[in-house]
């Protein structure tokens, strides 16, 4: 158990969380609605129905949300504090970032007993999410380019139309589809992780993302 | 109909006869108006459009036609023949001057080729070439040769010299089934095969011979071909997908599915998603021109769609009873769904592990050498 006092320090702040939480809630949505999409229940009871209707209904919805909440959290990345800048999420770019990362993943790898601390990102996370954020892109992109077909001639064609060109219709869906798996792995790993380094830290890493205070053995003023 | 204003010329639709042009070869004013009338509404044009069209295929202004077959079935000349309004005769006679057509033309031998060559060479860049079938270019295009020389080399003669040529049918527009994996004789559509040429792609197995008469109208009223989408197709009839106009769309939205042939949803004509139709990613006007003198159509008649009239559907659209495709590198029986299932459950068995071993090590707490600065 911790000997150290700690100090709470202000980390996430508003926008960071509320994207996270945006996002987390709109990737369950995505998940349950698109899963029905993919592979529909026959629920309808008369052609009156419009179970399909809404499902993808309620999917699109989401989908302009989630597009709305990753975009922010994009543009945050330029606007907000150090901790969530750009910078964080490519830490093997710098040879502090890397000299982090190596630290971090010998602790994963049972290859070190210490803990690293870290204040604001974990660097290996930042780089799975850098990667999160490119299966974001992609499923954006195919996401918008397979609706985009019901109007060829709108405004969203001509944005993402060049996808159809490029691929095949069948690709993207199944580029699509199979993203939104690579996604569940991610979620399996950032909840075990977020659990475990909550554990191994002291330094309030669940519940940070709730109140955007983090717990550290330096004062913000040292 | 409306006197178009400060227009000298009598409107077709007002003369007391019909044309004389059409009158002599047996085809009714009447006849003749409801033709315009269907081919106005195909081409997706305002029903004030209707005088324009008559009044461009009232004149003699028969256009010549050379119809080429090289890779296919013959199934676009099939159906042709098939063409319900008008009929064959008075498309290949009155509308059309085909020139030369492997599969109708009376005349055989060097007196065909003769003919091709003579229309080819006195009618340079004014007539149009209709091509049918793929264009195999592996080995100098050695896998198909007619009169001793290749396809590639009679399609680059052909379409360089025409004013415009149109591609029946998804071989001759994208290398249909010729050019599906492994593609053997390496065989291209028409557009890549030759590619300085002016071609639009009516693909479909067959070309639906309303939109191929629609597209000569078009041409023959503004004297330009129609506009096209990103895959060269014109948007009259290939500007929306399947899904959006199908029969059963209303299913599809209500929740009523085939489960599988046979089943009672199946004989109530529910919609064949599940099935693995491919409506969804296919565009063209199927649902509303259909086949065989309209009366038909593949999803009208309980089977799903093929996705014929796409880029590469041989491959891409299979297994075509399989909403998604097969994912390449894994075995035939192996879905997304289950390789997908796969990641994750790996990933939950390799943190659950990790996890255990976490459990039962003794960690050091950061302390002041790994303290992070800042």
């Amino acid at each position: 158990m911790s000997s150290q006092c700690k100090f709470k320090r202000y980390i996430w702040e508003l926008p960071v969380r509320w994207s996270h939480w945006v996002n987390a809630a709109c990737i369950v949505i995505l998940a349950v609605t698109g899963l029905f999409i993919a592979s529909p229940a026959s629920v309808g009871r008369a052609p009156s129905a419009f179970s399909m209707g809404w499902v993808r209904f309620v999917h699109f919805v989401a989908a302009y949300t989630f597009t709305v909440s990753v975009a922010s959290r994009v543009v945050w990345s330029f606007l907000g504090n150090k901790y969530a800048a750009w910078r964080e999420f490519f830490p093997l770019l710098t040879a502090k970032g890397r000299e982090k990362t190596l630290a971090m993943l010998r602790y994963y790898l049972f290859m070190d007993k210490e803990v690293p601390e870290t204040i604001g990102h974990n660097p290996l996370a930042t780089t799975a999410y850098a990667l999160l954020f490119f299966l974001y892109l992609l499923m954006i992109v195919t996401g918008f380019s397979l609706y985009a077909t019901h109007a060829p001639q709108g405004i969203l064609f001509t944005l993402f139309g060049w996808v159809q060109v490029v691929f095949s219709t069948q690709s993207i869906r199944l580029i699509h589809h199979l993203s939104m798996y690579a996604i569940f792995g991610f979620v399996v790993n950032h909840i075990y992780s977020a659990w475990l380094m909550d554990i191994k830290e002291h330094g309030a890493e669940v519940s940070s993302m709730f109140s955007g205070y983090r717990f550290t053995i330096h004062r913000k003023d040292d | 109909m409306k006197r178009a204003s400060g227009d000298e010329k009598q409107i077709p639709g007002e003369e007391e006869f019909g044309s004389p042009f059409w009158e002599k070869r047996g085809v009714s004013r009447r006849d003749f108006m409801k033709f315009c009338t269907a081919m106005t509404a195909a081409l997706s044009l305002p029903s004030s459009m209707i005088p324009r069209v008559a009044a461009a295929l009232e004149n003699d202004n028969r256009i010549s036609i050379i119809w080429v077959e090289f890779q296919s079935c013959t199934g676009d000349t099939e159906a042709l023949l098939r063409a319900s309004s008008p009929t064959v005769a008075e498309i290949v006679l009155d509308v059309l001057s085909i020139d030369y057509s492997e599969t109708i033309m009376a005349a055989a031998g060097h007196q065909a080729e003769e003919a091709r060559a003579r229309t080819i060479k006195e009618r340079a860049g004014k007539y149009i070439a209709v091509v049918e079938g793929s264009i195999p270019t592996r080995d100098n295009g050695a896998y198909c040769c007619i009169g001793g020389r290749s396809a590639l080399d009679l399609a680059r003669e052909l379409c360089n010299n025409a004013l415009a040529t149109i591609a029946v049918g998804t071989c001759a527009s994208y290398g249909g089934i010729p050019a599906a994996a492994p593609n053997p004789s390496r065989a291209v559509g028409l557009s890549q095969a030759v590619p300085g040429a002016t071609v639009i792609n009516l693909p479909g197995c067959p070309v639906n011979t309303d939109n191929l008469v629609a597209t000569i109208v078009h041409f023959l009223t503004f004297g330009r071909l129609p506009p096209v989408d990103g895959k060269g197709r014109p948007l009259f009839a290939y500007g929306k997908k399947i899904h959006d106009n199908c029969e059963r769309r209303a299913h599809f939205d209500a929740g009523q599915y085939v489960e599988a042939w046979g089943d009672q949803a199946h004989r109530k004509g529910h919609c064949l998603y599940k099935m693995g139709c491919k409506g969804p990613a296919t565009f063209h006007n199927c649902p509303i021109q259909k086949y065989n003198e309209k009366t038909a159509w593949p999803v009208g008649s309980g089977h799903g769609c093929a996705g014929c009239s796409e880029p590469a559907f041989w491959d891409t659209m299979s297994p075509f009873y399989r909403r998604l495709p097969n994912v390449p590198g894994f075995g035939i029986e192996a879905t997304a769904d289950k390789i997908g299932l796969g990641l994750v459950a790996a990933a939950a068995a390799g943190f659950g592990v990790h996890g255990a071993l976490n459990a039962l090590r003794k960690d050091r707490e950061p302390g002041e050498n790994t303290r992070e600065e800042g």
